[in-house]
């Protein structure tokens, strides 16, 4: 073995998933992960740690994983995050934890996520729960949103003795994780309801379809319901449009909706009500990782998808991963490419899309590059379907029926970063809800922060 | 779980059904509605609420049977139960929040077309259950189609009825009321609320304008979360895109594009009429429609 180079994950093939919606990455064995595992030098100084926004002890659990004790890795992960398949599925490791890896200096990091990932899945096909619930300490705290901030601030509270009730506004607990991410990225059944389930096993109940602001308010939540703190981990769902000619058109989808319908709503499936717009042929503007969930989602239903973004290759937000197996499965991207107008035809459905090419300028003293228009450039792409996934801002809902809790300029709710706490006493709050569009493992972050903020707060009451 | 108390075929395939849900009925107000899915396997439907009482907690449904999901919750019965029931949604009606005294002030003209009677109702009752009597144009194709005409009764001021064939009471279209109470019988109104198909919506939104009679209409595009989140029931108000779902639904009609409103709504319709055929006749669709891509 070269101890500088990760060992492979196996995947499906290319050419068979860009038709399925079975997970791509078919993750490490227990063999593999051993093998894996004896690549991490157990460092002292441990910086990957550093670069986990929920501190897991990393060279902890990947020593139980060398020793194949799989169940003390749990444990060990256990004690520092509540959806372990979930993160090391979706996790940006690339930029945190592998990123500060020792070994990534001389060769590649060691494989941090795939190795999280197996450990949560053998527990779970060996039906390891985490710890039992703790015995109640008779105070009531309510989580909004079952995402990922809710679900870990939620789960890190059980554990602590509080009652906790989780206020979902659509029809199923998970947030981004059932309605954004596919089905081919994070797998539903098996990893996102199980890693729910287990939350739930720790005491902490789920009602759904409560939309907080309208079924009822956070001060009622106070006032007629006993609750003695809340967190608000609502995220960020309000989807932007770019504001040119036409975007009002049938056949004009936010990667919102397009998602939704797919992953939430399951319409890949013939057996559900929900429909989808058959596609022959997509653009997809953006390109972070949503524009790729939402590209790759459009190729599986069976359709023809550029992905259309104004910077080059380097700028991309999306993951590298996302990237690489988006082009492995043939979705072609138009690089430096920016739409001007959408094109309807006569009954206001898509027939173009009118784009301009783009070119970065020298790095002003930021160091950024600005993309403008290369002028006399225009051309038109012929499509049916134009899906917009330029980023999501916070819903005003909450905002808007709560007295005292300040939003800054961006409708974001102001909440101090080490304990969540906002200008409104009680209420805490994390996760896109507070920073705008960000990664699981962030509002996961922002949901321990406020666990800790909140148990604070009550402990002294 | 949210168990049907009640269920009554109101006209044909017009449908009313009482549902527990204690938060909305706690928390409702006129101008708003719900979102009920039946199953797991269900859509998301946005549902008019017609009433609502929070001591029974219960919430009053009104609902046409226009495609597959509608037809299913045709057939359930008193005891079964939707999966999922979510409200209070959308914004509450303008005049709710206004003051009183100056309220009272106002004259104000309903126009109710079709099954669009269902939200007008609990708007016109609120409105008497405050001293205030509002007049009432309702519209329906004939005699069979009108509903809750007993109801509203019991809560309008004047209640004008019309019929398209003449089968109760006028012949003609509610525009043609209208036109005979302003214009005729120089009767002066301050707001006219107008909630039915969209087509009324617009007509009445244009005769309104002429009239220099400031109009609300609520809007009901195609929706999924009901939440803000998906924004598919994006319409354009006076130029900005709004989204029906939170910044609604009821809207200055003399600010909304109804023929673009009218074409997005075309949007899913073959994938419906497809699903509606699967669930009268059964798997006989194999292709023909040019549509789905089977052969011929």
């Amino acid at each position: 073995m070269n101890v500088l180079k990760k060992v492979p994950v196996r995947e499906q093939d290319p050419n068979i998933r860009n038709s399925n919606f079975e997970e791509v990455c078919l993750g490490y064995n227990q063999e593999e992960a051993m093998e894996e595992a004896i690549r991490c030098i157990n460092c002292k100084n441990a910086q990957c740690i550093k670069g986990c926004p929920v501190a897991i002890d990393i060279p902890a659990f990947i020593h139980e994983v060398k020793e194949g004790n799989i169940e003390e890795a749990y444990k060990v992960i256990g004690k520092s995050s509540s959806l372990p398949a979930v993160c090391g599925r979706v996790c940006p490791q690339e930029s945190q934890c592998e990123e500060k890896c020792i070994r990534g200096i001389k060769g590649e990091s060691v494989s941090i996520g795939k190795l999280e990932r197996f450990v949560a899945d053998w527990a779970r096909e060996n039906n390891i729960k985490p710890v039992a619930p703790a015995a109640l300490n008779g105070k009531k705290v309510a989580v909004i949103g079952a995402g990922p901030a809710g679900l870990t601030c939620a789960g890190d509270l059980a554990k602590l003795g509080y009652e906790v009730t989780i206020f979902e506004a659509l029809h199923e607990p998970g947030g981004v994780l059932v309605y954004g991410i596919p089905e081919f990225r994070l797998p539903k059944e098996t990893v996102v309801k199980h890693e729910i389930d287990n939350v739930k096993s720790l005491g902490v109940k789920i009602e759904t379809n409560v939309v907080i602001g309208k079924s009822v308010t956070i001060d009622q939540l106070f006032s007629e319901e006993g609750f003695d703190a809340v967190f608000i981990g609502s995220g960020a769902g309000l989807p932007k449009f770019m504001g040119i000619p036409g975007e009002n058109a049938n056949g004009v989808f936010s990667a919102n909706e397009y998602l939704t319908r797919n992953n939430l709503m399951k319409a890949f499936d013939e057996t559900y009500d929900t429909p989808i717009f058959k596609s022959k042929k997509v653009a997809v503007v953006g390109g972070g990782n949503v524009a790729m969930d939402a590209a790759r989602t459009a190729l599986r239903l069976g359709s023809e998808v550029h992905i259309v973004y104004r910077r080059s290759e380097a700028e991309l937000p999306a993951r590298a991963e996302e990237v690489h197996h988006a082009k492995q499965e043939g979705i072609i991207f138009d690089l430096l490419t920016n739409p001007t107008e959408i094109l309807v035809d006569d009954n206001g459905w898509v027939k173009g899309l009118t784009c301009v090419r783009m070119e970065l300028t020298e790095p002003d003293a930021s160091g950024r590059r600005k993309p403008v228009e290369i002028p006399g450039s225009e051309f038109t792409l012929d499509l049916d379907t134009v899906i917009m996934a330029l980023g999501t801002s916070p819903n005003p809902l909450i905002s808007a029926t709560t007295e005292g809790l300040e939003m800054n300029k961006w409708k974001c709710i102001v909440a101090e970063e080490e304990f969540g706490k906002t200008t409104k006493e009680g209420v805490y709050a994390g996760g896109d809800a507070v920073t705008g569009a960000a990664t699981v493992i962030l509002a996961m972050g922002a949901g321990k922060a406020a666990a800790n903020g909140i148990d604070q707060f009550l402990t002294k009451k | 779980m949210y168990t049907i108390q009640k269920s009554e075929e109101l006209a044909q395939k017009i449908f009313l059904m009482d549902v527990v849900a204690p938060r909305i009925a706690k928390h409702c107000k006129p101008g708003q509605f719900i979102i009920a899915k039946i199953d797991e396997k269900g859509e998301r439907i946005p549902l008019t609420i017609c009433d609502y009482d929070a001591v029974k907690g219960t919430v009053t449904i009104v609902f046409q049977v226009i495609g597959a999901s509608t037809d299913r919750m045709a057939k359930l019965q008193v005891g079964d139960s939707f999966s999922d029931f979510v409200g209070p949604l959308g914004s509450v009606s303008e005049f709710v929040g206004e003051d009183l005294v100056s309220l009272k002030n106002k004259k104000m003209l309903f126009v109710a077309g079709g099954v669009g009677t269902a939200p007008v109702y609990p708007q016109v009752k609120w409105l008497h259950e405050h001293g205030i009597d509002a007049d009432v144009i309702m519209g329906s194709k004939n005699k069979e189609s009108l509903i809750l005409v007993d109801e509203m009764r019991k809560v309008a001021g004047n209640l004008y009825i019309t019929t398209d064939d003449g089968s109760y009471e006028r012949k003609g279209m509610v525009t043609e009321v209208i036109k005979d109470l302003v214009v005729n019988q120089g009767k002066k109104y301050d707001v006219c609320v107008a909630i039915g198909p969209m087509i009324m919506m617009k007509f009445v939104s244009i005769l309104t304008k002429e009239l220099g009679l400031h109009t609300i209409v609520s809007m009901n595009p195609i929706m999924m979360d009901g939440t803000g989140m998906c924004g598919a029931c994006r319409l354009t108000i006076g130029g900005e895109i709004k989204f029906a779902c939170v910044d609604g639904p009821e809207f200055d009609g003399h600010l909304v594009d109804f023929d673009q409103a009218m074409k997005r709504q075309q949007q899913y319709k073959s994938e419906e009429g497809r699903a509606m055929l699967k669930e009268l006749e059964g798997d006989t669709h194999h292709g023909g429609c040019g549509n789905c891509g089977g052969e011929k």
